[in-house]
C-alpha cells in the first residue's frame, strides 16, 4: 500500500508547481536585492484573501487572480518604499524587518478575515476529475501544474529574452558594476520587488482554491519556500525549479512513507546542502 | 462585549481584607481563556461570545452578585495558556477558570490547577483522560464531551448499515488517537476490519498523498477525524478526488462542525458524524438556541459556542445554589458535580458521571441543506444515555491503556 | 551588526543584581514568578548574544536548544522516574550536543545564510518533537511535577534560578571577556584577517556556538521546572524569534543587556496583551522600529549614548 505511484508522483508535481510559483518570486528578490523576505508568505495569504473577496463579487477566477496580483504588488511597492528603504545594504536588518512585517499582516489578516478557513472558488470547467492512464485526478490540479510551468517559461523569457531580464540577472551578479555604467538600478529592483511580491500574490489565490486559506498557512508556505530557495539557491529560476520539485515530491514521499518524520524529509537534505554548499544547488557568490 | 479592567488595581483593593468576607461579598471572578489569535482564533472568538452571550442574559449576575469575567487569550499556544492561567489565578483572583480550546492548552492548565485547587471548567477540551484515568478533581468536562465518547455510537451505526471494512484518516495527535480510538475499538468488536489507518499531522496542506491510496483500498467507508482548516482542506480535496459519492465519508463531529462548514459548498452534503449537539434538530430548544445566535452573531452556533454556553448555564445554577461562594473551591466543585443541566440548548437534561463527564444522548448526524440554503447537521439516528464508558464496565475499561497511535483497542 | 561596547560600570552590575535580589520581598507572588520568566529568558538572550553580538552571526535556532534542555529536563523526571537534578544536567547535556551538531553545520556560513541555516535545524528539531510522539507526546507535550520540593515555593525558586543564572552568566561574561573572546570579536570584525594571522575560524566558531547552546541549554533546565510543562511550541521558531528579539533589545554586543531585554519584553508582554488581542502586531511592530531606528537594540542604544556623554 505504500509504494509510489503515478499519483502519487503527480500529487508531488502538482504541489512542486505552486511551490515554484511563490518560491520564484522569493528567489528574484533575495537574488537580486539581496532581501531575504519573510514577509513572503504574508504577501501570499493577502493575495489569496484577496482574491478570495475578489471572486466572490465578481464570479471570475481570472479576475480574482488579476486583482490579487496588482493589490499585493503594491503591497510590495509599499513594503519596499515605505520601510525597506531605511534599511538597505544591511541584510541582517532587512530580513527582521520583514520578520515583523510578517508577524503584524499576520495578525492583520486575522482581524480582517477573523480566522475561518476559506477556499476560493474555481471556475466550473476545473471542477470534478479527469480519468488517464488508470488515475482519477483534479482537473484542477492539473490546472495548477500547467500554470506552474506557463510561470517557468514567461519568467525564462523575461530574464533571458528582454533588456529588462537582461538587466536583473546582471544586477543579480554584480548589482555595483550596473549602477556605475548608468542603469537606473532602483528602478529594476522596484520593479523586481513588485513583480515577486505579484507572483505571490498569484500563489495565494491559486494555491487559496485547494490548500485554503486560513491563519497560518502563510508560514507554511513561507517555510516551504524558503527550502525550495536554499536548495535552489538564490537568485536562480532553474535553482527554484529543481528546488520546488525536490520539495514537492520529498514531501509527497515523506508524507507516504516516514510519517513520522516527515519534516525531517524536506529539512534534513536542505540542512545538508546548505552547509556542504552554502549558496544552494544553483547559487553564486555575490 | 469583552469586559476587560486593570487587574492590578482590583487586587490592591483587595489585599488587606480577610480572605471569606472578601470572596461572598464583591463580584463572581470567571478566568475565560480562549484562542483569540493562532490557528484556531475564530472557534476562540465564538467561545467567549457564546459565554458572554448567555451571562448577558442574566444581567451579568449569579446569585445576586455582579460576575466579572477577565478574557485572556491563550494564543493558541500552551505555554501562553500557563502563563494566562497563572496570572489570571494569582493576580487577577479568578475564583474559577473557564475555557480553552486546544487539548495541548487544557492540559497545561490542568496541570497547573492540580496544583492549586482551582475549579477550572472545560466545555471544549476533550482529552479523555482528564475524566478518566488522569482525572483531576477540580477540573469538570461541563458540557464538554470525552474524544472517544461520541465515536463509539458512530461505530455501532456504521455496523448496522452493513459497513465492514473501513480506514481512517486522522490528525496524529492525542485527540485523533482517542477519537479514532474510540471508533476502531467498537467496530472491531462489532465484528467489522480496520483496513488502515493513516495519520497526518495538523495542518497538512496536501492530503492527496492519503487520497491516493484511499481510493484503490476498497473499503466500505472511510472515517475522517479532522478539526480545523485541516477539516476544510480534507472534505475538499475528497471531494476534487472524486472519492464523494464513491465511498461514504464518515467523521469526528469537529470536522462538520459549523466551524468547519460555514465557508463551505456542497461538498460537504451528506458526511455522517456524531454528536450531542445537532443544530439542525427540530427540536424547539434547539431551534431557540440557533435563531438566537443567528440574529445576535449571524452565523449558525458551532459546538464551541453551543459549548461554552451551556457550560456558563451549568456553573451558573451550581453557582446559584451555593449563593454564588467562589471562596470554597471544594464546595463549588462538589455542587456542579450534583447539578442537572435542564435548560440547556440541547433541549434535554444532562447529568454528569462521577468522574465530571457528562451522559447524552448521542445522535447520528447528516449533513444537509436546510430551508435557507444552508450547510447544517441533522439528526437522523439517536444512542440514548451514552456515557464516557460505552457498554463496558468502567473499572475493566480504565485498565486499558489510554489510546494511541500504536493503541486503537483494535481486535482482531 | 554592531560593535561591542566596553563592559558595564560594574557599579550598574551591582546594582542590577541587588534589583533582581530585593524583588521577591517587594513584588506578589503572580509577579515573582514573572520575575522568574525573565531570568531564565534572560539566559537564553545572553547565549544568543554570545553568536550575535561577538561573532557577528544572528541565529535563528536558539528556542530549540533550549526547548530540547526543557524536554530531556521533564522527559526525565515525569517519564523515566529520575531526580530533577539529573534531569537538569542530562538537559544541559543533551542541548550542547545539539548546539555541536549545529556548529558543525553552521560554522561555514555567515550573515543571511547562517541565520537560514539555524532556522531550518531549528524547523528540524520542531518537527521532531512534534511527531515522534511515542517519545514527546506529539502536539499534548509532556507535563507532571517537577520542581524538586525543597524549592515549591515560588521565592524560594526564584532565588535558586537566580543564583543559577548569575554563576551561568558570569561564566558567559568571563569567556568574552577572555582573550578567546578577543578572537570572537577579531573574526566578527575581519574574518580574512583573523584567518591570515594563523587563527582556526571555523574551530572558534565552533567553541563559541557549543558553550553559547550550553548556556541555552541551561536556561532551557531552568525553564522546565519553572513551567513543569514542555510541548512543540517551546522549541518553535516564535521561541527563537523572542530570544532574538529580546537579545536586540538588550543591545547586542553588550550581553547584560539580555536581561534588561528579557524584562521589557515580558513586562511588556504582560502589559499590552492585558488591553489588546494584538500582541503579534506590538512584536512585529517593534521588530520594524528596532531595526530602522536602533538595530544595536534601545538599550544598547541609550547605554552608547550615555557613554558619549560622559
Amino acid at each position: 500500500m505504500n509504494s509510489l505511484n503515478l499519483f502519487q508522483l503527480l500529487n508531488g508535481l502538482t504541489f512542486a508547481a505552486l511551490l515554484f510559483v511563490v518560491a520564484s518570486g522569493f528567489t528574484l528578490i533575495f537574488g537580486l536585492l539581496r532581501i531575504v523576505n519573510l514577509a513572503h508568505g504574508a504577501l501570499y495569504l493577502l493575495g489569496g484573501y484577496i482574491g478570495y473577496a475578489a471572486a466572490l463579487a465578481t464570479g471570475s477566477f481570472l479576475l480574482a487572480v488579476l486583482a490579487a496580483m496588482a493589490s499585493v504588488a503594491l503591497a510590495g511597492l509599499a513594503l519596499d518604499q515605505g520601510l525597506l528603504r531605511f534599511v538597505r545594504g544591511f541584510e541582517l536588518r532587512q530580513v527582521l524587518l520583514t520578520l515583523g512585517v510578517a508577524f503584524i499582516l499576520n495578525d492583520l489578516g486575522l482581524l480582517a478575515w477573523g480566522g475561518d478557513t476559506f477556499t476560493v472558488p474555481v471556475p466550473e470547467a476545473l471542477r470534478g476529475a479527469l480519468r488517464f492512464a488508470g488515475v482519477f485526478y483534479p482537473k484542477y490540479r492539473l490546472f495548477v501544474l500547467a500554470l506552474g510551468l506557463v510561470v517557468f517559461l514567461l519568467l525564462w523569457l523575461l530574464l533571458n529574452r528582454t533588456r529588462l531580464g537582461a538587466l536583473i540577472r546582471a544586477g543579480v551578479d554584480d548589482a555595483e558594476t550596473l549602477e556605475a555604467m548608468g542603469v537606473n538600478i532602483r528602478r529594476i529592483f522596484l520593479v523586481t520587488f513588485m513583480l515577486g511580491a505579484a507572483l505571490a500574490g498569484l500563489g495565494g489565490v491559486v494555491g487559496g482554491a485547494f490548500l485554503t486559506l486560513y491563519p497560518g498557512a502563510d508560514s507554511e508556505i513561507l517555510v516551504f519556500s524558503l527550502a525550495v530557495v536554499i536548495i535552489g539557491g538564490r537568485g536562480s529560476l532553474p535553482g527554484a525549479a529543481i528546488g520546488a520539485l525536490m520539495v514537492g515530491l520529498l514531501n509527497s514521499i515523506g508524507q507516504v512513507m516516514f510519517p513520522e518524520l516527515a519534516y525531517f524529509v524536506i529539512f534534513g537534505p536542505m540542512a545538508l546542502i546548505l552547509a556542504f554548499r552554502p549558496l544552494g544547488l544553483f547559487g553564486r557568490a555575490a | 462585549m469583552l469586559r476587560r479592567h486593570l487587574l492590578g488595581a482590583a487586587a490592591i483593593g483587595t489585599l488587606a481584607r480577610p480572605a471569606l468576607l472578601r470572596a461572598q461579598e464583591g463580584p463572581i471572578r470567571i478566568g475565560l481563556m480562549a484562542p483569540l489569535t493562532g490557528v484556531v482564533a475564530s472557534g476562540g472568538r465564538e467561545m467567549v461570545d457564546d459565554f458572554n452571550w448567555y451571562l448577558s442574559q442574566r444581567n451579568n449576575e449569579i446569585a445576586g452578585r455582579k460576575v466579572e469575567v477577565m478574557v485572556e487569550d491563550d494564543g493558541s499556544n500552551p505555554d501562553t495558556a500557563l502563563q494566562k492561567a497563572r496570572r489570571l489565578v494569582e493576580q487577577g483572583r479568578a475564583g474559577l477558570l473557564f475555557g480553552n480550546l486546544l487539548a495541548n492548552t487544557g492540559l497545561a492548565v490542568a496541570n497547573y490547577v492540580k496544583g492549586t485547587g482551582t475549579p477550572y471548567f472545560i466545555p471544549i477540551i476533550a482529552a479523555d483522560d482528564l475524566t478518566q484515568r488522569g482525572r483531576i478533581k477540580n477540573v469538570v468536562r461541563v458540557a464538554g464531551y470525552s474524544a472517544s465518547q461520541t465515536t463509539r455510537p458512530l461505530a455501532d451505526w456504521a455496523l448496522k448499515q452493513g459497513y465492514r471494512k473501513i480506514a481512517t484518516v486522522s490528525q496524529d495527535y492525542a485527540f485523533g488517537h482517542e477519537q479514532c480510538g474510540g471508533l476502531a475499538q467498537t467496530f472491531t468488536e462489532g465484528g467489522g476490519q480496520i483496513a488502515a489507518q493513516f495519520w497526518h499531522p495538523i495542518n497538512t496542506a496536501d492530503f492527496s498523498p492519503y487520497l491516493g491510496q484511499l481510493a484503490n483500498s476498497g473499503v466500505d467507508a472511510i472515517f475522517t477525524m479532522q478539526t480545523g482548516a485541516d477539516g476544510t482542506r480534507f472534505i475538499q480535496q475528497y471531494a476534487s478526488f472524486g472519492l464523494k459519492g464513491q465511498i461514504p465519508l464518515l467523521g469526528s463531529m469537529n470536522a462538520t462542525d459549523q466551524s468547519v462548514i460555514r465557508t463551505m459548498g456542497p461538498e460537504v452534503e451528506g458526511i455522517v458524524t456524531a454528536a450531542h449537539f445537532a443544530e439542525g434538530s427540530d427540536n424547539p430548544t434547539v431551534q431557540a438556541f440557533v435563531r438566537g445566535h443567528v440574529a445576535r452573531f449571524g452565523t449558525i452556533p458551532s459546538l464551541y459556542g453551543f459549548s461554552m454556553y451551556s457550560g456558563a448555564m451549568w456553573v451558573a445554577e451550581a453557582l446559584e445554589k451555593i449563593n454564588g461562594r467562589t471562596d470554597d473551591p471544594n464546595l463549588l466543585i462538589d455542587t456542579v458535580l450534583k447539578t442537572d443541566l435542564v435548560g440547556s440548548p440541547l433541549g434535554r437534561a444532562v447529568r454528569l458521571d462521577d468522574l465530571g463527564n457528562p451522559i447524552y444522548d448521542i445522535q447520528i448526524r447528516k449533513v444537509v441543506r436546510n430551508a435557507e440554503g444552508k450547510f447544517w447537521n441533522a439528526p437522523m439516528a439517536s444512542y440514548p444515555e451514552v456515557s464516557q464508558f460505552w457498554k463496558y464496565d468502567q473499572a475493566t475499561y480504565l485498565r486499558q491503556p489510554p489510546y494511541s497511535r500504536n493503541f486503537q483497542g483494535i481486535r482482531r | 551588526m554592531p560593535r561591542a561596547g566596553p563592559s558595564l560600570p560594574r557599579l550598574g552590575v551591582a546594582l542590577g543584581v541587588l534589583l533582581f535580589a530585593a524583588l521577591p520581598l517587594v513584588l506578589p507572588t503572580y509577579q515573582v514568578s514573572v520575575a522568574t520568566r525573565i531570568l531564565v529568558f534572560s539566559l537564553l538572550a545572553v547565549s544568543i548574544d554570545v553568536l550575535a553580538g561577538y561573532t557577528g552571526r544572528t541565529p535563528l535556532g536558539h528556542g530549540a536548544i533550549f526547548g530540547v534542555s526543557t524536554y530531556v529536563t521533564i522527559y526525565w523526571v515525569t517519564v523515566a522516574g529520575g531526580s530533577p537534578w539529573a534531569g537538569m544536567a542530562l538537559g544541559v547535556l543533551a542541548a550542547t550536543g545539539l548546539a555541536a551538531v549545529f556548529a558543525l553545520l553552521a560554522v561555514r556560513t555567515s550573515g543571511v545564510y547562517f541565520l537560514l541555516l539555524t532556522l531550518a535545524l531549528g524547523m528540524v528539531v520542531w518537527g521532531v518533537c512534534l511527531r515522534w510522539s511515542t517519545v514527546t507526546g506529539g502536539e499534548n507535550g509532556l507535563r507532571g511535577s517537577v520542581r524538586p520540593a525543597a524549592l515549591a515555593s515560588q521565592v524560594s525558586f526564584y532565588y535558586a534560578v537566580l543564583a543559577l543564572v548569575l554563576a551561568a552568566t558570569f561564566l558567559v561574561w568571563r569567556l568574552v571577556r577572555s582573550p578567546f573572546g578577543l578572537t570572537l570579536r577579531g573574526i566578527r570584525d575581519s574574518e580574512s584577517r583573523m584567518r591570515a594571522l594563523g587563527y582556526n575560524v571555523p574551530l572558534h566558531l565552533f567553541i563559541a556556538f557549543t558553550l553559547s547552546g550550553m548556556a541555552a541549554g541551561v536556561a532551557g533546565a531552568a525553564y522546565a521546572l519553572f513551567n513543569e510543562f514542555v510541548s512543540p511550541t517551546t522549541v518553535s521558531l516564535a521561541q527563537s524569534v523572542q530570544g532574538l528579539l529580546m537579545a536586540i533589545v538588550g543591545g547586542v554586543g553588550t550581553l547584560f543587556g539580555g536581561f534588561i531585554g528579557a524584562a521589557a519584553i515580558i513586562v511588556l508582554e504582560n502589559t499590552v496583551s492585558f488591553y489588546t488581542e494584538r500582541w503579534q502586531t506590538v512584536m512585529g511592530l517593534m521588530f520594524v522600529l528596532l531595526m530602522i531606528f536602533a538595530p544595536e537594540g534601545v538599550i544598547g542604544r541609550g547605554l552608547a549614548l550615555l557613554r558619549r556623554r560622559r
